[in-house]
């Protein structure tokens, strides 16, 4: 027999009650208890950033987070970042900049790349680059997603959202 | 994966109850990073976990000039990078504890958990030994003291005896003229583990020149960090000259005792010991120059 219990958390500002068993990691809870597959699933050993969350103000890889250490806390996942169809700064620069191609990495330098523009909203290329060093990406290189979040910082600074 | 119980005690009396009844399979939570990573690959069996975080003890994080550093066991290197008393005081363990994983991992990461881990490649290992660190251990028999040099025994391996706990680590003040420093040699700028590592604290003499005192450790060269006593003598009494600094570097490397491995060969930890003994040293003295 499996051991679960009950997980209350605020997701992306919505309280929700999760039923996780014990040896669920926060990830799994998300994806898999509350339907939010935003959050990716990549190494499962703290090294690639795929599944980054912010939870209480700290980004966390969520596959290196026990679902039941959620409890009461407070959760934003990529699915936080846009209003609606209204799609973050972020998420608009990766667009444009192209910063991105299998998109498996994305959600979680989105997550990561708000938390340091909460953080620094004028972060050098090297603040950027030291920040996002917990987020692999196979793909693209790099330099289109380092554009992509300067672009964006630049953006919010004249606009904030 | 077998069932797993979860707690969370709110007490260090509750935990250490829970510790004392669960047995060789408990699991001590602090910011997961190795743990949760054991659990889920099997290289550890564990039955229970037990979430350390909301016990207000492991959580200290406080500087007084008369007493020291109070390191609560499960306080996130995050926050110690930003605990302004550290910075100044105790740089190099600061520089050890930030040097740990990404922005992600440094979140959840413990200074406390990262000895328990007892991995001899640790990067806080070393600073807390220069420090003389005090490791406050409880137990359900009360409170017993651990010099840090004595903590790790082994690989993986730590002083810890079934049923207890590292509560907090206790550093004492800074001399005047004192300062300290921690490097470590990996292959690319960030997100790896150590393939040697010094950590050096000196205290100068009122000439600003002679030292009077220096601790030197040196991880990721054997297995347990080691406390290189001969590389201290190499520099006390001395004014911190090339020869003085050099003579150090060569003790570190003759107190070496590393293994080929991935990572590196003997031969390469051996000459990093001392490379990094010295630059350790040099970082060190130019802070207390600098702070003059």
């Amino acid at each position: 027999m499996s051991k679960k219990r009950m997980v209350n958390a605020t997701i992306n500002g919505r309280e929700q009650t999760l039923l996780c068993d014990n040896r669920m990691s926060l990830l799994d809870a998300l994806r898999d208890a509350a339907g939010l597959t935003g959050t990716k699933e990549g190494c499962l050993t703290g090294d690639c950033g795929a599944c980054s969350v912010v939870m209480n103000g700290k980004l966390v890889d969520s596959c290196l987070v026990m679902a039941a250490e959620a409890e009461g806390a407070a959760i934003t996942t990529v699915e936080g970042l846009a209003i609606g169809s209204d799609l973050h700064a972020l998420q608009q620069a990766f667009l444009a900049e192209a910063a991105l191609q299998c998109g498996v990495c994305t959600p979680g330098f989105l997550v990561a790349s708000k938390a340091l523009l909460d953080r620094n909203p004028d972060p050098t290329e090297h603040e950027i680059r030291y920040w996002l060093a917990g987020n692999l990406c196979r793909c693209t290189g790099y330099q289109k997603i380092l554009e992509a979040v300067q672009s964006a910082a630049a953006q919010l600074r004249d606009n904030p959202r | 994966m077998k069932p797993l119980e979860f707690s969370a005690p709110a007490t260090l009396d509750e935990a250490l109850g829970l510790l004392a009844g669960t047995g060789d399979q408990t699991g001590v939570l602090a910011g997961g990073t190795d743990l949760i990573i054991q659990h889920r690959s099997g290289h550890r069996d564990i039955g229970h976990m037990i979430d350390i975080k909301k016990i207000p003890e492991l959580n200290v994080l406080d500087f007084d000039t008369k007493t020291g550093l109070r390191l609560g066991a499960a306080v996130a290197c995050d926050d110690l990078g930003a605990f302004a008393p550290a910075q100044k005081h105790y740089p190099g363990l600061v520089e050890g504890a930030e040097l740990i994983g990404s922005t992600q991992i440094q979140s959840r990461a413990s200074v406390g958990g990262n000895v328990c881990n007892g991995s001899p490649a640790a990067d806080t290992i070393c600073p807390l030994i220069v420090l003389e660190a005090v490791c406050v251990v409880r137990g359900k028999d009360g409170e017993r003291e651990v010099a840090a040099i004595d903590f790790m025994t082994g690989p993986g391996q730590t002083a810890l005896q079934q049923g207890e706990l590292l509560v907090e680590f206790r550093i004492p003040p800074p001399p005047p003229r004192s300062s300290d420093a921690y490097l470590r040699f990996i292959p690319r700028n960030e997100m790896d583990i150590a393939v040697a590592s010094a950590a050096v604290a000196i205290t100068l003499a009122d000439d600003g020149k002679t030292c009077v005192s220096a601790k030197i450790a040196i991880g990721a060269v054997g297995p347990t960090p080691i406390l290189v006593e001969e590389a201290a003598a190499a520099l006390e009494g001395r004014e911190l000259v090339n020869a003085a600094l050099e003579a150090a570097g060569k003790a570190s490397s003759a107190a070496a005792k590393p293994i080929t491995d991935m990572r590196g060969t003997v031969e390469y930890r051996v000459h990093m010991a001392g490379v990094l003994t010295r630059r350790a040293a040099s970082m060190a003295l130019e802070r207390i120059q600098e702070s003059d």
